[in-house]
């Protein structure tokens, strides 16, 4: 499989809560610290990338956050103007009045138009070279596939037109490994596992983009081994525990509870993960991202999921 | 954490009130925080405890929790939790439970056939490919049709109770605004201005701007499509506002009421609050909020992280002093073990310590708050569902 940092075009998506822009943030700065100029795009203009990347707020317009590092919020109605200045050369702009509600309309009446525009850019950045590289902080699981395919439901459903003759590069670009690849964020957790098996099944299904990768969130350490969890559960029997809790001035109960706790909740995750290593294509490779057990957000989480990142990427 | 108020009977941390209540719950938040469990155990214990015909209403349940509640086939049918599966886990039920999963194609398809003026249309309009498209993947549709779907179950009264879990949606205001966007969508002007030239039959697109860009961009034929469909549609607009409208009275009811679920996990939580806010600005009935997977208060102990400490610090002193007493322990064992166990305490002490701020920070008490714990295992049979609905009952 291509190298994820040597692709052009990455869509990062994920369950909502698994850490899905948090990741597209760590791999943009990975990329962007590592000599690629790296463009991280977020697709609902939330302001979450800004907020984790602690700068202020992005626009349309790409703005350099950091060294090889800029940043954009998509916008669907500025994206159908620069896509009309490029592509009509006629002064459309001023004279089609309510660009926003009409293009509301339209895309409520035909999904699919809004998603390729989105794509559209994002390819059209790619197509430019304008970057190294791209990273699209994309919608969750439930919507990405109906944006990585709107480009070939467009190219169903509109049979001439513009916007049909656009959809055959962009269709290029997509389905082009060595320049794209989705990559699915998950935590090792029930729901979350069971969504990316599923989108992992529909992407080859039902679009042309390459999972190039799964990134598993908040993995937990492992507490014991096989010999010194009998230990454990020794130390957890009532006279045991007294005597530990007595040299160590104090009640040991909570802290042999808590370990329990870590210990089951470790576990479960592991047969979750077990589910999803057998339940990918084993081709796909798999990303380990630490639980991190810290009180800070923000750019500095980043920084370390980047760290983590890098060590999983053998760089 | 609970909040507690003498005058408040609902502020003793349990849903109870508002399940005997409410005719209608609607279960909501960010996805990935256990929103459907929540609704499905908050049903059942409903069901079990309160007595009656109580009904949850589901959307994407993971495939063990659906097999669960007996839901493996796809459709929209209701269908009845057997008696079995509650004695099976240990409760006699004072009601019946109902379960039903929400099919957004099969829903538009009666909703069509409802509300279209004659046969031929409504065959016209399921035919139409914009139709198939939108009913299928339409963003918004799947958020309006749960409302729809909830107020055509909830207008033929055979349930004393439906608990709603709501689609996981791009924006938590979705599905809110959902049957307001609807109406707005069918009584817009832009509608019928963007059909005019089809419906008169001049096809005179060039005769403005919008249209020649339109036409450029999509290609006549595309827009005669849509044009075909909203002609279509229009034969039923008035039914279809009507609705619109008719739902969303029903979610501003006083027997409708809204439970926020949550994670203590920042950007859970900080979309959770917005949601409470949202209900707020919109004048819903905010009934509860459900923090689920809430690390145990003992975590939290100063003197639990004094000892933690001086077990990870002194791991090889006490290993020693205490291997004497284990049967088979090898002292370095031992010691690793201790160590491990105190630094994994102070670890989820951090995480603990930095949930309960959050928590304490939360905005807006509503009527109940309930935390349910984290569970050793994940919830995906009748029995884990009690456990988590004797939690959110108050037990």
């Amino acid at each position: 499989m291509i190298p994820l940092l040597d692709r052009r075009l990455l869509f990062v998506t994920g369950k909502g809560g698994v850490g899905k822009t948090t990741v597209a943030a760590a791999l943009a700065l990975f990329a962007s610290e590592h000599g690629r100029r790296t463009l991280v795009c977020e697709s609902d203009a939330r302001g979450d990338i800004a907020a984790y990347l602690e700068t202020g707020p992005t626009g349309f317009h790409a703005r350099e956050l950091l060294p090889d590092l800029w940043a954009m919020s998509m916008d669907t109605e500025a994206a159908l103007r620069e896509y009309l200045r490029l592509n009509l050369r006629i002064p459309v702009i001023g004279r089609i009045g309510p660009l926003a509600k009409a293009l509301d309309f339209v895309a409520t009446a035909a999904p699919g138009v809004r998603e390729v525009l989105i794509v559209g850019k994002l390819c059209y950045e790619v197509r430019e070279r304008h970057y190294d590289l791209v990273v699209v902080d994309a919608p969750a699981t439930g919507h990405i596939v109906g944006q990585l395919s709107a480009p070939q439901s467009i190219n169903e459903l509109v049979k001439v037109g513009l916007i049909r003759s656009q959809t055959d590069w962009m269709l290029d670009i997509l389905s082009d490994p060595a320049r794209t690849g989705l990559v699915v964020v998950t935590t090792p957790e029930e729901m979350p596992v069971n969504e990316t098996m599923e989108l992992a099944a529909r992407v080859g299904e039902e679009t042309t983009v390459e999972l190039a990768s799964v990134v598993v969130n908040r993995v937990l350490p492992e507490l014991f081994g096989r010999t010194e969890e009998e230990i454990f559960e020794q130390l957890c029997r009532k006279e045991l525990t007294a005597e530990l809790g007595r040299l160590a001035g104090g009640d040991a109960g909570a802290l042999l509870e808590a370990a329990r706790l870590a210990v089951t909740l470790r576990r479960t995750r592991a047969g979750h993960l077990e589910r999803l290593r057998a339940g990918i294509d084993a081709k796909v490779p798999m990303l380990y991202l630490p639980f991190l057990f810290t009180r800070f957000h923000g750019l500095r989480t980043i920084r370390q999921v980047a760290h983590s990142l890098g060590e999983e990427l053998g760089s | 954490m609970v909040r507690h108020s003498p005058h408040d009977p609902y502020r003793n941390g349990s849903l109870s009130g508002l399940l005997a209540s409410r005719e209608i719950v609607v279960v909501c938040g960010p996805g990935g925080v256990g929103k459907t469990t929540t609704a499905a155990a908050a049903a059942a214990v409903a069901a079990a405890r309160l007595g009656g015909k109580v009904l949850v209403l589901t959307v994407d349940p993971a495939r063990r929790l659906a097999d669960a509640l007996g839901l493996q086939g796809i459709g929209n049918r209701e269908r009845r939790v057997p008696e079995s599966a509650f004695t099976d886990a240990g409760v006699k039920p004072m009601g019946e439970l109902y379960a039903a999963m929400l099919d957004t194609k099969e829903s538009w398809d009666t909703l069509i056939s409802h509300h279209a003026p004659d046969a031929r249309t409504r065959d016209e309009i399921l035919a139409n490919p914009l139709y198939r498209n939108i009913s299928g993947r339409f963003v918004q549709s799947h958020d309006y049709i749960a409302m729809e779907r909830l107020f055509e179950i909830h207008a033929e009264g055979t349930y004393d109770l439906i608990v709603v879990d709501t689609p996981p949606t791009r924006n938590a205001l979705d599905f809110l605004d959902a049957p307001e966007r609807m109406a707005d969508f069918f009584s817009s002007r832009l509608l019928r201005w963007l059909i005019v030239p089809y419906r008169s039959r001049i096809v005179n697109v060039a005769s403005k701007p919008f249209y020649q860009v339109a036409d450029r961009i999509l290609g006549t034929q595309f827009l005669s499509d849509i044009a075909e469909f909203f002609i279509l549609f229009q034969s039923m607009y008035h039914g279809f506002v009507e609705r619109a409208r008719s739902v969303q009275r029903l979610l501003a009811d006083r027997r409708t009421s809204f439970i926020v679920v949550s994670t203590l996990e920042v950007v859970p939580l900080r979309e959770g609050e917005f949601f409470a806010k949202a209900l707020a600005d919109r004048e819903l009935h905010l009934g509860a909020i459900v923090l689920n997977k809430v690390l145990p208060g003992y975590l939290r102990d100063p003197m639990g992280a004094t000892i933690a400490a001086r077990l990870r610090d002194a791991a090889g002193q006490l290993a020693d002093q205490l291997c004497s007493r284990m049967e088979g322990a090898d002292v370095a064992q031992v010691e690793r073990v201790l160590a491990e166990v105190g630094s994994s305490y102070l670890d989820y002490r951090v995480v603990a310590q930095r949930e309960a701020e959050q928590q304490s920070e939360l905005a807006g008490p509503p009527e109940a708050f309930v935390s349910v714990p984290y569970f050793d295992t994940d919830v995906y049979d009748l029995e884990g569902l009690f456990r988590l609905g004797a939690r959110l009952w108050g037990d």
